[in-house]
C-alpha cells in the first residue's frame, strides 16, 4: 500500500492501521496515510467515506480504537487539539468552529495573543497580524468586527487565516474552498504553494475535483471507512479518481434537461436593502433554472435572504405567481409556495441536535397534522421518503443530524424544503460539501423539479456547476445586478468579467 | 433498540420521577403525620400554585425564554381582586376582570421580549418589581379575607375524606391541556425547535415572535389564576401574597429536567420535580425544619437539577463509547 521507497524523506505525520467506530457505524477500519514534507496530499471520498473522522484522529479530537498517530516516525498519542497544535499541525475543521461573540482578531488568535508587559494582550499587535493575515488572502475583513453573522464564506477565511497564523509544519484542511468562489480558491492555493515550497506537508479535502487535480501531488482515497488507494496523481483522470472513490463509473455530472420557460414564477422588482444590495430587478419562469453568480461579499445570499422574508427589504416588491408576498415573513413567503434552502446548514438549516426525521418534519408542520394533533405517522413517512430520496446514509432516522457527515446533513437541508413541493425554490449553494455522486443526484433533482415546473434560483459558488446547470445566468457585484447571461453565451470569461465588475454587459 | 432502552434508563426526567416515588414511599414509612389523607391532601393543595405556573413556564423555558414576574403577577392579581372585593363587586365579576390582568401583564413582557429584542431575564426581572409595586399601591397593606365560603371551600376542601382536593380535578385537565400542546402539537413540536436553534426555526418559517407572545401572555393567565386560587386556598389576598414563588416554580421546572438553554425537556418531567419539590417541603415542615433551612434546600436542589441532567447525559454519552470500544470489530 506504501507508495516509496524507503529512499525518500520520513513522513512527518503518519497513521497506521487506524479504526475508529461511532456506535455501530465504523468510520474508518485499518487505515494509514503518510504526509511528507513539501507535499500536498490530497484525501477523496464520498459523504461519510471517513475523511473528517480520519482529519479529527490525526488532530487529537479523536481517539482511535486501534492503531497508532506517528509523528516524525514516534508513535505519538494526542490528548486533544492544543497538543497537535504544539507539535505545529494546524487544522481547519469541515465546520467552522469560532467564537460569534470574540472580534475576528481574538478568534485567530485564541489562547495566544501577543503579550505586553505584564501578561497584558497586545491588542494593536493582534490587529496588525490579523490585518497581514487577510492581506495574504486578498480579502478585506475587519479585525475588529464580531464573527456573529459573517457569511460561511467569511468564515472560512477566518478558519484558514487561524490556521495560517501560526507555521505550522503540517496544514490539515477539511473542505476548505467549499464555499470560496475562483479568486478566493486562487489566494489559498497561492498560500498553500508557498508553505509547500517551505516544506510544510499539507493534507487537503475537495469534492471539486479540478481543486485536488491543480494543487496535489499524491491522492489517498477512502470508501465506506476503507483505504482505496494511495497514489501520485500524475498521470490519473478525474475518471480514474471518480471510480476509486464511489467505486462505478459516474454519470453525466450535469445532467440537465432543455425545458421551455413557462409563465413568471418569481418577479423580482427593484429590491433594495439600504448597504446590502440595490435596486435588483429579475424573474424567474417555471421550468427555468437561473443561476446567481458572483464573488463572495456580493450580495446574492442577501437578496435570498429578503426575498424568502428572513430580512426587510426597503424598497422593491417580491412576487410570486402575481401575488405579493409580505416584507419580512418567512411562513407567508413558504405558503406562497417558496422554499429556501440557505447557505449555513448547521445554523439555518438544520437544529443540530434533533433527529433526522424531526428536521425533515419542521417545514411539515403545517401538513403532517391531524385535528389539530401531529401526526406521528405521516410525519415519519413524509420524512422517510425524503431521505431515501436523497441517498441520506444515516444508522436510524430518529438518531439526530449531528452523528452524520457533512455531506449527509447538507443532504436533510434539502430534503426538508423539498418534503415542500415549492413553486418556486431558492437554493444557496446546494452542493456545498457534497460529494461528486451525490452532486450528480442533485443536480438531476433539480433539473427534474424545474422540468416538472417548478423554478429554480440557484446561488453557487462553483462555476462549472452555474455554466452546467443554468438556462440563464444572473452576475452580481457590491450589491448590483450586473449581467444577464443566456445560457449560450454563459462562459467562465463572460460570468467572471461581471463578477468582478469589469462587463460591458 | 437495546441501546435506546440503556439510554431512555438514565433520562433525567425518568430518574425524577423514580425519585418523587422512592421519596414518597420512604416519607410513609418513616414521617410521622405524613401518610394520611388530610396531610396528603394539604400537600397538593400547598403544591397546586408551583404546579400551575410550572405548566406555561415549561413550555417558556423550552422555548429559551424565562417569566420570573410571574409571583408578582399572581399576587397583583390577588391584590386587585381583594380591592375590588372591597368595593363591593361580585366575585363573578372580579374574577374575569383579574384573569384579564393577567393577560395584559403577559402580553407587556411578551412584547418587551418580542418587539424591542430584550433578553426575558432582565425584561421580568424588571416587572417583577413593577408587578409588586403596583399590588402594594393598589390593595396597601391590608389583608381581605372575607371571600364567598362557597369558593373559598372549594380552593382549600377535599373530596370527601380522600386526599385529593377539589381543586386538583380542574389543575388535571390543565395539565392534560398542557402536555398535549407541548407534545403533540404543531406548536409544542415548534417551540422545542425555537429553543435549540431559534435562527434555523426561522428558516423554517415558524413564527418564532407570535409564538413568544403566545406563550408569555398563556403564563400571565396562568400566573393570574394561580394569584385567584392563592387568595381563596389561603383566605387572605394581600398585596405580597406568593412573594418569592418564581423561584420554586424555575427550580422544580429545572429539576424536572427542562434545559435551561432551551429545547430539551417533558412536561412529565416538569410536574415530577414540582412535586418531588413539594413533597420535600411538606416533610420538612413536619420534621420542623424551620422556613430558611427549607430556602436553603430549595437552592441546593436547584444546583443539582441544573447539574443532573448533564450528568446523566454524560453517563449515557460514556456508555455509548464503551459499546462502541467493546463491538465486535468483524461487519
Ligand atoms: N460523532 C459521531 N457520532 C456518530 N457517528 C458519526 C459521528 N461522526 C461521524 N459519524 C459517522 O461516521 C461516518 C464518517 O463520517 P465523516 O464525517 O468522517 O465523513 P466524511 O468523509 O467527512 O463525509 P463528508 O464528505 O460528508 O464530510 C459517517 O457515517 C458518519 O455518520
Ligand atoms: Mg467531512
Amino acid at each position: 500500500m506504501t507508495h516509496r521507497s524507503d529512499a525518500g524523506p520520513a513522513p512527518v505525520l503518519a497513521l497506521k492501521d487506524i479504526s475508529k467506530s461511532f456506535g455501530a457505524v465504523r468510520a474508518l477500519r485499518d487505515v494509514s496515510l503518510e504526509l511528507f514534507p513539501g507535499e500536498v496530499h490530497a484525501l477523496a471520498g464520498e459523504n461519510g467515506a471517513g475523511k473528517s473522522t480520519l482529519i479529527k484522529t490525526l488532530a487529537g479530537v479523536h481517539r482511535p480504537d486501534a492503531g497508532q498517530v506517528l509523528l516524525d516516525g514516534e508513535p505519538t498519542v494526542f490528548h486533544g487539539p492544543a497538543d497537535a497544535r504544539d507539535a505545529g499541525i494546524a487544522v481547519i475543521y469541515q465546520e467552522p468552529t469560532l467564537f460569534p461573540d470574540l472580534s475576528i482578531a481574538e478568534n485567530i488568535f485564541m489562547g495566544r495573543q501577543p503579550r505586553r508587559a505584564l501578561g497584558r494582550i497586545d491588542h494593536k499587535a493582534t490587529h496588525a497580524s490579523t490585518l497581514a493575515l487577510m492581506k495574504r488572502l486578498g480579502v478585506e475583513l475587519d479585525p475588529d468586527r464580531p464573527a456573529r453573522g459573517l457569511s460561511i464564506a467569511d468564515q472560512q477565511i477566518v478558519e484558514i487565516a487561524k490556521a495560517l497564523s501560526f507555521d505550522a509544519r503540517v496544514l490539515i484542511m477539511d473542505e476548505p474552498t467549499a464555499a470560496l468562489t475562483g479568486s478566493e480558491v486562487a489566494r489559498l492555493f497561492g498560500v498553500v504553494r508557498t508553505l509547500r515550497e517551505q516544506g510544510s506537508a499539507v493534507l487537503f479535502i475537495s469534492h471539486r475535483l479540478e481543486e485536488i487535480f491543480r494543487i496535489c501531488q499524491q491522492v489517498t482515497t477512502l470508501r465506506d471507512g476503507a483505504l482505496i488507494s494511495s497514489e501520485p496523481i500524475d498521470g490519473m483522470t478525474e475518471d480514474d479518481l471518480v471510480r476509486r472513490m464511489v467505486g462505478r463509473d459516474l454519470d453525466e455530472l450535469y445532467p440537465k434537461q432543455d425545458v421551455d420557460a413557462g409563465e413568471v414564477a418569481l418577479s423580482v422588482r427593484r429590491l433594495t436593502r439600504e448597504g446590502v444590495f440595490t435596486d435588483v430587478s429579475f424573474d424567474v419562469r417555471r421550468g427555468e433554472i437561473v443561476g446567481l453568480a458572483g464573488l463572495v461579499g456580493a450580495g446574492r445570499t442577501e437578496v435570498a435572504r429578503a426575498v424568502f422574508g428572513i430580512d426587510r427589504w426597503d424598497a422593491g416588491e417580491v412576487e410570486l405567481d402575481g401575488k405579493k408576498l409580505t416584507n419580512g415573513a418567512p411562513s407567508t413567503a413558504m405558503a406562497a409556495g417558496l422554499a429556501l434552502v440557505p447557505e449555513d446548514r448547521r445554523a439555518q438549516g438544520l437544529v443540530m441536535d434533533m433527529s433526522i426525521e424531526r428536521n425533515i418534519g419542521l417545514t411539515g408542520l403545517r401538513t403532517t397534522v391531524k385535528a389539530g394533533l401531529m401526526d406521528p405517522r405521516a410525519e415519519r413517512s413524509r420524512s422517510l421518503d425524503w431521505a431515501v430520496k436523497l441517498q441520506v446514509k444515516y444508522a436510524r432516522i430518529a438518531d439526530t443530524v449531528n452523528t452524520l457527515s457533512g455531506g449527509n446533513q447538507q443532504k436533510v437541508v434539502l430534503a426538508k424544503w423539498l418534503a415542500t413541493g415549492p413553486k418556486v425554490l431558492i437554493v444557496d449553494e446546494p452542493t456545498r460539501g457534497i460529494d461528486v455522486g451525490t452532486k450528480a443526484e442533485v443536480h438531476r433533482l433539480l433539473s427534474q423539479l424545474a422540468a416538472d415546473g417548478v423554478a429554480v434560483l440557484m446561488i453557487s459558488s462553483d462555476l462549472p456547476e452555474i455554466l452546467g446547470m443554468a438556462d440563464r445566468v444572473l452576475v452580481m457585484h457590491e450589491g448590483r445586478l450586473t449581467a444577464e447571461i443566456p445560457r449560450s453565451d454563459a462562459t467562465e470569461e463572460t460570468v467572471m468579467a461581471a463578477a468582478t465588475g469589469r462587463a460591458a454587459a | 433498540m437495546a441501546d435506546s432502552a440503556l439510554a431512555r434508563a438514565v433520562r433525567w426526567d425518568t430518574v425524577v420521577g423514580a425519585l418523587l416515588i422512592v421519596v414518597l414511599l420512604l416519607s410513609f414509612g418513616t414521617v410521622d403525620g405524613f401518610g394520611n389523607a388530610l396531610n396528603l391532601s394539604f400537600l397538593i393543595g400547598n403544591t397546586l400554585p408551583i404546579a400551575l405556573i410550572a405548566l406555561p413556564m415549561t413550555l417558556l423555558v423550552v422555548s429559551g425564554e424565562i417569566d420570573l414576574s410571574v409571583a408578582s403577577t399572581a399576587g397583583l392579581s390577588g391584590a386587585v381582586m381583594g380591592a375590588l372585593w372591597n368595593e363591593g363587586m361580585t366575585i363573578e365579576t372580579i374574577i374575569p376582570i383579574c384573569l384579564l390582568l393577567g393577560v395584559v401583564c403577559g402580553l407587556i413582557n411578551g412584547l418587551l421580549v418580542t418587539r424591542l429584542g430584550l433578553p426575558s431575564l432582565a425584561v421580568t426581572i424588571g416587572t417583577l418589581a413593577a408587578y409588586r409595586g403596583i399590588a402594594q399601591i393598589v390593595l396597601g397593606s391590608d389583608a381581605v379575607t372575607d371571600f364567598p365560603t362557597q369558593y373559598l371551600d372549594f380552593a382549600s376542601g377535599r373530596i370527601g375524606d380522600t386526599f385529593i382536593p377539589y381543586a386538583f380535578l380542574p389543575f388535571l385537565v390543565l395539565l392534560a391541556i398542557a402536555v398535549v400542546a407541548l407534545h403533540a402539537t404543531p406548536f409544542g413540536r415548534s417551540l422545542f425547535a425555537i429553543g435549540a436553534n431559534e435562527e434555523a426555526a426561522r428558516f423554517a418559517g415558524i413564527r418564532v415572535k407570535r409564538q413568544k407572545l403566545i406563550l408569555f401572555t398563556l403564563t400571565g393567565l396562568m400566573a393570574s389564576l394561580t394569584g385567584i386560587f392563592w387568595a381563596l386556598h389561603y383566605a387572605s389576598a394581600r398585596y405580597d401574597n406568593a412573594t418569592g414563588l418564581e423561584l420554586s416554580v424555575v427550580a422544580a421546572v429545572l429539576l424536572g429536567g427542562i434545559d435551561f438553554d432551551g429545547g430539551k425537556g417533558t412536561l412529565g418531567g416538569a410536574i415530577a420535580g414540582v412535586f418531588l419539590l413539594g413533597a420535600l417541603q411538606n416533610v420538612m415542615s413536619l420534621q420542623d425544619v424551620s422556613a430558611q433551612s427549607q430556602i436553603v434546600v430549595t437552592g441546593v436542589l436547584l444546583v443539582l437539577s441544573v447539574l443532573g441532567p448533564r450528568v446523566a447525559r454524560q453517563i449515557s454519552v460514556a456508555r455509548a463509547g464503551r459499546r462502541a470500544a467493546s463491538a465486535p470489530t468483524t461487519s
